[in-house]
């Protein structure tokens, strides 16, 4: 009995020491593994933000009061606008059309006149090509022309039927900084691409190659062939895991409020659902070019688009939003937001670790069920 | 071992697959075998005979729709892992892995086996001195070279004595010299070890060297027996033929093989060997072999296995091909002309100065085993690849700088199959016509003429990547003669092709260059030297032998017990070059 156990570990040691001089010496595996991390790292810390910051705004100012002034004045003033004054309309509409203004803010003539009766309006046209950005636009200008009102009301000469102050503070990311919530998605898409993406070419791989035939004669057993595989790359998701902490805390500030402990705990879940995905699918098509199609279209793309990391998974339609429950990465972000900028609310991490562990099960059975050492 | 179990009973096994096409084919029907302990047992058969699908039932790889079939006295069916425990088996192409070292592969068998590292201080200095391997351990699998690769296949199998060794065709694809290392390794292990051998194969010659062979046709077991047992189909009906003054044994082998009463004629050494249907006594005064003097010869294996094939085979002619009236220019003339060629990539030399000439009409052979540089000059011809010193004139001009007009003369067919496998065969003859530049009532004419000539038309429809073997090579040979060019090269034309298709293949050839087409071969099939008019031999990029196939036959004749053969010339040939290199690097 000792003896077999034995041999099945020095199986699945050879199986695992084999497959990593491979990924050590495969240019490819090098790329995708180490070269794409820390470009995404790179990529999401300092060329993608997704705050919105000195938009380019044009303000006609058709009234010369000191109203009207002051009102431009308060654009001017905020951060968030690099405003032009323009005379005219007309000059507005120009500048509009060239997108060298992203909206415009119209103060009419009568402006001062419709203060002093509480009726005054000002006018905002917003380029809507980037609805996002629009609505954040909006939001922006609204704030400026509350700032405005309620910094009159303070100097006691008060807007008639004074605006409504709109007090609003973004919870978990006070400072509304896009990193809070890019790097813990940063984090799911490289556990994807090593999980899922790189392994889902290596069964495919030794299938073109003909090398698991003269390898199946042997005494080694599929499920060794299996953990030989997976291992490897679960130690590489794991660096890749490293790799972001340590880039989220001291590249990018980003708080971890929940313990590494637990992160590293789910993180590990769903490397092996990652790990199921990509060994499941790279020895059902046994060919590297489709598995790498089938492994993208699964896994990466989802876990960008529909995970929730990037876009609300609130406002998407019923039927998308019905997909998302069977992505895992759907959970992972969910744990991955709240470990990062909440802390360990077990309510949310309990039953979306649960829900990671199920799948990792179920997939690694189906890979080891597709596996047979049987040739066609 | 005195009781050992039978290595192998199988009885009565069927095994069918699916096609893509929906199609299913019978890869073995009824097939029952034996296999003898301690001996050498050969799955003989041409492509597609059903060798590879028996030996992965064996491995344990597949499963029999029908049959029983007991491995090392386990019924492999119902446990294969048992068997796979106690076997060793090589595939046809032994997937190493070629980012890890010579010594790194070995290891990984060795782990996998669960051999000891007492064991393995034992055993590896033998299997490095068996192989030759000793002084690339280090060296990447990737960067060794055909035979080297297979003899590290071969050692990987044997990090320790299996109870029986399974090869699936270990010699294909690998040149003559390779061969016979492997073929002294596979003996040696035999008769020295007593291991239990059962290898595939479908070169004749090797199935001689077996204790035992199991003739396979079309999924069918033909006969099984001694070697012996085989070649006595063929007795008293083996003759040679020596052509009269003034012809040519190729054109005597060709009308001979258009003859019904014979089974199979070869050229062989300036004459033609052929095996007649019954034993009758040759009348040489009349018909094909007026004028040639005949004689009783001494049966092959070859031969008793051409006589059972044309026995299962209804007989079929022997396709020899009409062409077109005045398709080729006559006249004589040195059509292809190379000086000083050289070609080089980086620091490496793969064509080293090398220099020759073809005539009009003429079947031009380059012969040298795999890395000798055949390919590189191939391509260098065709005006593929630039030449990066010398001259070379085809058809009067380089083709890498001449126009359309003088590539129009040149028909080429890589040693790849190079067509659109997604196309089908009637959908690829359009296209390399149109590409040809052939349209109207011509292009039709030629695509007739090509579907006739090597009996495409009933398989016009089917995607080309889904032909079986033979055919893949028949069509790429009729895209390459559609615009009826007077130069045809072909590299490595019947690499992986049955006896049956590469008669046929030659068959065309000569037909072609007796109608003045010029052709120009790559082979490493030495006995196919002998359809050539003259050929050169080619070794890490050198000349080392240029002449006729009896001029070069003539210098293998180290040992006179029997008439050498072209291996025999070829070996002798490309040994001594290789040690003179060596002396020469010593003394240097």
């Amino acid at each position: 009995m000792s003896a077999a156990s034995s041999g099945k570990l020095r199986r699945i040691v050879a199986l695992m020491r084999k497959e990593s001089y491979q990924l050590v010496r495969d240019p490819s595996s090098i790329a995708i593994g180490i070269v794409m991390p820390v470009m995404l790292v790179l990529l999401f810390g300092f060329g993608l933000s997704l705050d919105v910051k000195d938009v380019p705004l044009a303000v006609v100012l058709e009234d010369s009061s000191p109203e009207a002034r002051e009102l431009a004045a308060a654009f001017q003033l905020s951060g968030y606008f690099k405003p032009r004054l323009v005379p005219a309309m007309t000059d507005a509409q120009t500048l509009m059309l060239a997108r060298d203004v992203d909206g415009i803010v119209r103060i009419r003539p009568d402006f001062s006149r419709h203060v002093a009766i509480g009726d005054a309006q000002v006018q905002l046209l917003v380029h809507g090509t980037d609805a996002n950005t629009a609505r954040i636009i909006e939001a922006y200008v609204q704030g400026a022309v509350n700032q405005w009102g309620s910094r009159r009301n303070a100097e006691g000469r008060p807007v008639a039927s004074p605006p409504v102050t709109v007090r609003d503070r973004m919870w978990f990311n006070e400072a509304n900084d896009s990193h809070y919530f890019l790097v813990p998605g940063l984090i799911v898409l490289i556990m994807t691409l090593i999980g899922a993406f790189l392994t889902s070419l290596v069964m495919a791989r030794e299938w073109e190659r003909g090398t698991f035939e003269a390898m199946f004669v042997t005494p080694v057993r599929s499920g060794e062939i299996l953990i030989g595989k997976t291992a490897p790359y679960f130690v590489m998701g794991m660096m890749g895991l490293l790799l972001c902490i340590v880039s989220a805390k001291y590249l990018f500030d980003v708080p971890l409020r929940g313990s590494v402990l637990v992160l590293t705990g789910v993180s590990m879940l769903y490397l092996l659902v990652a790990l199921g995905i990509g060994l499941l699918v790279s020895s059902v098509t046994k060919s590297q070019f489709i598995a790498s199609q089938v492994a993208l279209l699964v896994t990466f793309l989802p876990a960008m688009m529909l995970s929730g990391f990037m876009f609300d998974i609130h406002s998407m339609p019923t039927a998308i939003r019905a997909i998302t429950y069977v992505l895992p990465a759907r959970y992972y972000v969910a744990l991955l937001q709240t470990l990062f900028l909440a802390g360990d609310v077990w309510s949310v991490i309990v039953p979306n670790a649960a829900v990671l562990a199920v799948m990792a099960v179920v997939l690694l059975l189906l890979s080891r069920a597709a596996t047979s050492k049987r040739i066609a | 071992m005195p009781s050992a179990p039978a290595p192998i009973i199988g009885r009565d096994i069927d095994k069918s697959f699916r096609r893509q096409t929906g199609e299913v084919v019978r890869a073995l029907s009824g097939v029952s075998l034996d296999a003898r302990h301690g001996a050498l047992t050969a799955l003989v058969g041409p492509d597609g005979a059903g060798k590879t699908t028996l030996i992965r039932l064996i491995a344990g790889l597949m499963t029999p729709d029908a049959g029983k079939l007991e491995v090392v006295g386990i019924d492999v069916t119902a446990d294969p892992q048992a068997v796979q425990d106690r076997i060793g088996y090589m595939p046809q192409k032994f997937g190493l892995y070629e980012d890890l070292s010579v010594q790194e592969n070995l290891d990984l068998y060795a782990d996998l086996h669960g051999i000891p590292a007492a064991e393995r201080a034992r055993r590896y200095p033998r299997l490095m001195e068996m192989t030759a391997l000793g002084p690339f351990t280090a060296r990447l699998a990737g960067r060794l070279s055909g035979g080297m690769k297979q003899k590290l296949g071969l050692a990987c199998t044997l990090v320790r004595s299996p109870e029986l060794l399974l090869l699936d065709e270990p010699t294909v694809g690998v040149d003559p010299l390779s061969r016979r290392e492997l073929w002294d390794i596979i003996l040696r292990l035999v008769h020295d070890e007593g291991l239990t051998v059962v290898l595939s194969t479908s070169y004749l010659d090797e199935a001689e060297r077996c204790g035992h062979v199991v003739v396979l046709h079309a999924g069918q077991v033909l006969a099984q027996g001694a070697p012996a047992e085989v070649t006595a189909h063929a007795a008293r009906r083996t003759f040679i033929a020596t052509p009269p003054a003034g012809r040519s044994a190729r054109s005597l082998q060709a009308r001979l093989l258009d003859d019904p009463a014979v089974v199979d004629a070869v050229p062989q050494a300036g004459r033609v060997r052929f095996v007649r249907t019954s034993a009758a006594d040759v009348d040489a005064d009349g018909g094909v072999l007026a004028g040639a003097v005949v004689m009783k010869a001494e049966p092959r294996f070859e031969d008793g296995f051409m006589v059972l094939l044309r026995q299962a085979v209804e007989h079929r002619q022997i396709a020899s091909m009409t062409l077109d009236p005045a398709s080729a220019p006559r006249g004589d003339g040195v059509v292809v002309a190379v000086q000083n060629l050289v070609r080089q990539f980086g620091a490496f030399t793969a064509v080293d100065h090398i220099g020759f000439e073809v005539r009009r009409g003429e079947i031009f052979g380059l012969l040298g085993p795999n890395g000798a540089g055949k390919t590189t000059t191939f391509r260098m011809l065709c005006g593929l690849l630039p030449a990066t010193g010398g001259t070379l004139r085809v058809a009067g001009a380089d083709l890498r700088y001449a126009g359309a007009a003088a590539r129009q003369r040149i028909g080429y067919v890589a040693q790849k199959f190079s067509l659109y496998g997604q196309l089908s065969v009637a959908e690829n003859l359009d296209f390399f016509a149109s590409a040809y530049g052939l349209r109207g009532k011509r292009k039709r004419d030629r695509i007739d003429w090509a579907m006739t000539q090597f009996e495409l038309a009933a398989l016009a429809r089917l995607p080309s990547g889904q032909l079986p073997g033979g055919y893949k090579q028949r069509l790429a040979m009729a895209a390459a003669l559609l615009h009826q060019p007077d130069i045809l090269f072909l590299d490595e034309p019947t690499s992986g092709a049955d006896p049956l298709a590469r008669r046929e293949f030659w068959r065309r050839i000569t037909t072609l260059a007796e109608a003045g087409v010029t052709v120009v071969v790559t082979t490493h099939f030495m006995e196919e030297a002998e359809y050539c008019d003259r050929i050169v031999i080619l070794d890490a990029g050198k000349v080392l032998a240029q002449g006729t196939p009896a001029e070069i036959r003539a210098r293998g004749r180290a040992d006179a017990r029997r008439d050498p053969t072209m291996e025999d010339a070829f070996i002798a040939i490309v040994e001594e070059a290789r040690a003179g290199a060596h002396a020469t690097g010593a003394a240097a």
